[in-house]
């Protein structure tokens, strides 16, 4: 029996690496200061180093310190770009283009931004997950101001192209927010090079601890600014007031340090084990299906559907030893499976037969074999209490069954 | 989501799991649910014809674990009952023995239509 759970759930938190928190200790008791005290050294250690880690993300990133605003994490980056923006520019226009597969952060900020009397338009994808640069063109009005469209999806790892969109936004005169929590510190991102100019993502997506996330905000070409959501001291150029969480500041400023270095090799690590795991199920199981496109993809996530099997009881045969997760709807409160994979017109029976794996900087050969082993054990148990798999494999035409819809 | 003990050793060793042979005169089969709404449930009884009685019962599912667990249990309770007692297993009992929480329950009303429904079947052919 194993002592740990092996963790192949990393796109929904990454564990905070050591060295992380390692840095963060001393700003808890030793260093206490607030950043913006300006009349002792507790406020001008705790300000330098807020600084310091503002550079170490600036530069993993390619921007200037200056343009970094921290907030809370990357739903409230989201929230203030997406509100921040429709209130900032409402004598420019009044309408969003987004997609349909964007995190609830997003979607909920543009439902909010439809009730404040905005317009938005919610782009379809396509079977792979990406979307079509036409259908974006064709939706952009003189009324547009944002085009909010993510850096890679959370559940599938699909990753959009974002320097064309970045061209048809320049070339209309419109700004280009992306939520990248899951891009960032996994792959190279560089939102200056692809035009975005706006950008949220989060620590605890990329090593670093949970509760601090920052918002890219461009400064030259064009001087881009949101209206502050949050009222009070003027913090972070008045974009958003709060006193800093100083030691979380210097945790993603660590992470961010340590990303810089070390996601090339790790992201080359985390595709060949994802390429074996995904090779493993192929080979050894019958009616598998990977979700989204393979190409354009994260090298550490795969999207598996193992058709005739739901999710969530899949997941019991094997989640006292590995944490993964599912698009099926018994994973959550509601009962509609994910939003994302019904984007992909993967059909409702396959979204409830998705698994999620999100390997990490910590997965190792070893969990990657033993979880190839009890997945397909966990699917092979299922298959066989599956009516629908039974009727399946006596060549009955399950779209021809007339189900009792409940 | 924390499950209870009963409903994980109905989850890790289902009762009664497979198949009766439907074209027999004293087998009914209940199939209920849809693929697409993630649970599908199969449930089936062979029936005693001179006493009424349940004598097997066998089933299979496709969805979660509170939706086996549920079918699990309802075999069970199946084996040795009469038509009538087997007609009165209402889902709350279910809910109450596996401590289904609210968002399952869903599975437990499954298990009763799948119940109803494979009783139906019988009498169907029995007319």
């Amino acid at each position: 029996m194993k002592n740990r759970v092996i963790y192949l759930d990393n796109n929904a938190t990454t564990p905070t690496d050591p060295r992380v928190v390692e840095a963060m200790l001393p700003y808890f008791y030793e260093i206490p200061g607030n950043a913006a005290s300006r009349n002792h050294p507790y406020g001008w250690q705790a300000e330098e180093a807020v600084d310091y880690a503002r550079e170490q993300i600036a530069q993993l990133i390619q921007v200037d310190p200056k343009e970094i605003i921290f907030t809370s994490g990357a739903t409230e980056s989201d929230n203030l770009a997406i509100k921040g923006v429709f209130e900032m520019y409402s004598s420019k226009g009044n309408h969003i283009i987004t997609t349909k597969v964007e995190h609830k952060a997003v979607l909920d900020s543009c439902k909010k931004v439809e009730k404040m009397g905005g317009e938005v338009t919610y782009l379809d994808v396509q079977n792979d997950g990406l979307i079509d640069l036409n259908e974006l063109e064709a939706a952009i009005t003189d009324k547009t101001i944002l085009i909010s469209i993510m850096w890679a999806n959370n559940e599938t790892g699909v990753i959009q192209p974002m320097k064309e969109i970045g061209d048809i936004c320049k070339k209309h005169g419109i700004l280009f927010m992306s939520d990248a929590t899951q891009a960032v510190g996994k792959i190279a991102v560089n939102p200056r090079e692809v035009g975005v100019h706006l950008m949220a993502f989060s620590a605890h997506k990329m090593y670093g601890p949970k509760g601090v996330g920052a918002l890219f905000v461009n400064r030259k070409n064009p001087r881009v600014k949101v209206t502050a959501q949050m009222d009070g001291g003027g913090h972070e150029r008045g974009m958003r007031s709060g006193t800093l969480n100083v030691p979380g500041i210097v945790g993603f400023g660590k992470a961010a340090e340590l990303s810089s270095k070390e996601m090339a090799t790790d992201a080359a690590r985390l595709s060949k084990l994802r390429d074996k795991l995904e090779a493993a199920f192929v080979s050894h199981l019958e009616e598998v299906y990977i979700n989204g496109n393979t190409e354009h993809r994260m090298p550490h996530v795969t999207n598996i559907s193992f058709k005739h099997v739901e999710g969530e009881g899949l997941m019991m045969t094997f989640n006292q030893e590995i944490a993964v997760s599912s698009g099926s709807a018994c994973t959550s409160a509601s009962l509609e499976p994910s939003y994302v994979l019904v984007a992909l017109g993967l059909g409702d029976d396959l979204a409830h037969s998705s698994l999620r794996f999100s390997l990490g900087r910590f997965t190792t050969d070893e969990d990657i074999d033993f979880a190839i082993k009890a997945v397909e054990e966990g699917v092979t148990h299922m298959r066989d209490l599956s009516p629908i798999w039974e009727m399946y494999k006596e060549g009955i035409d399950l779209s021809a069954v007339e189900w009792s819809e409940h | 989501m924390a499950y209870s003990e009963k409903l994980l050793d109905h989850f890790k060793n289902p009762k009664n799991v497979g198949t009766l042979d439907k074209s027999k005169k004293n087998v009914g089969t209940g199939l209920v649910g849809a693929p697409e709404c993630g649970d599908v449930m199969r449930l089936q009884i062979e029936v005693d014809e001179d006493t009424n009685t349940i004598v097997d019962a066998k089933f299979k599912t496709f969805g979660c674990g509170s939706a086996i667990a549920s079918s699990s249990l309802a075999t069970e309770w199946l084996k040795g009952k009469s038509i009538e007692d087997a007609l009165a297993i209402d889902n709350m009992a279910i809910v109450e023995e596996l401590a289904l929480p609210p968002v399952k329950i869903h599975c437990s009303v499954l298990a009763e239509d799948a119940i109803k429904s494979a009783i139906a079947d019988y009498k169907k052919k029995n007319e």
